[in-house]
């Protein structure tokens, strides 16, 4: 069962990744994308990682790769309607009140040997945030003629 | 039954898949799209290893390169509609405005 599901995923997998690199339009490279994350969802499961195939799902596919086709909607500047939906508790077994369940034992060492590592995430994800909205944003009309003005 | 080094050969296939793309394409969108399958084969290794060893660092190490691969995207992302705004259709061999 184990050999089975490995096979069929790895094809997923490396079909998914080649499908990323070989694509001509970019919306066809990030559902590609999605494939291959699917696929490493699942070997996850089989590598009995249940709370990291949930995590892959859910921040990967739910939220880097819509990220991904917004931009392409925003660059390329033509309408993606994304319909990525989360069937993470289809395949979840988290079960938090089992003392051994895979979401315990990595809460037990996140929260105590690695703490300090944990925090850190924190201000990192919050110093992105930041750094992205600031980015982005538009800067007044002026501004942008000047510079303009500068580049030719 | 499945042993340790197929989890291995497929994540160094698609590691490899990854970097080929990032050096091959051009559009920094793929290239971004690239660097996440390296982070994945990456992950798989971890996770791999993880269940060899039989320790739970592996998976807390995952845990992190999540977390690092979102901030990431955020910002590569951020700085991709940035520079779509002043020169678009740029691709990165156009983008050496920061050449020393």
């Amino acid at each position: 069962m184990e050999t089975a599901v490995f096979i069929v995923c790895a094809a997923i997998v490396l079909a998914g990744a080649l499908g990323v690199v070989l694509a001509r339009n970019p919306v066809h490279a990030a559902l590609s994308l999605v494939g291959t994350l699917f696929g490493m969802a699942v070997l996850f499961l089989n590598l009995e990682a249940h709370f990291l195939a949930a995590v892959q799902i859910i921040v990967y596919a739910g939220a880097i790769v819509v990220l991904f086709l917004f931009v392409i909607g925003l660059a390329v500047a033509f309408l993606v309607t994304s319909d990525v939906g989360l069937p993470a508790e289809a395949v979840l077994r988290l079960d938090i009140t089992d003392q051994y369940s895979n979401l315990r034992q990595i809460a037990a060492v996140l929260f105590t040997d690695y703490v300090y590592a944990f925090e850190a995430t924190a201000a990192l994800l919050t110093i992105s945030v930041v750094g992205a909205v600031v980015m982005s944003r538009r800067v007044a009309r002026a501004d942008q003629a000047q510079q303009a003005a500068e580049d030719d | 039954m499945v042993t340790a080094s197929w989890y291995l050969i497929l994540a160094a296939g698609l590691f490899t898949i990854g970097a080929v793309g990032l050096l091959v394409r051009r559009n920094p969108l793929i290239m971004f799209m690239c660097v996440e399958l390296m982070l994945n084969a990456v992950n798989l290794t971890f996770i791999t290893f993880g269940r060899e060893l039989n320790d739970i660092g592996g998976q807390v190490s995952v845990f992190f390169v999540l977390v690092v691969a979102a901030a990431e995207v955020v910002v590569g992302l951020a700085i991709v509609v940035a520079i779509n705004r002043r020169r678009p259709q740029a691709t990165a061999d156009d983008l050496s405005a920061l050449r020393g």
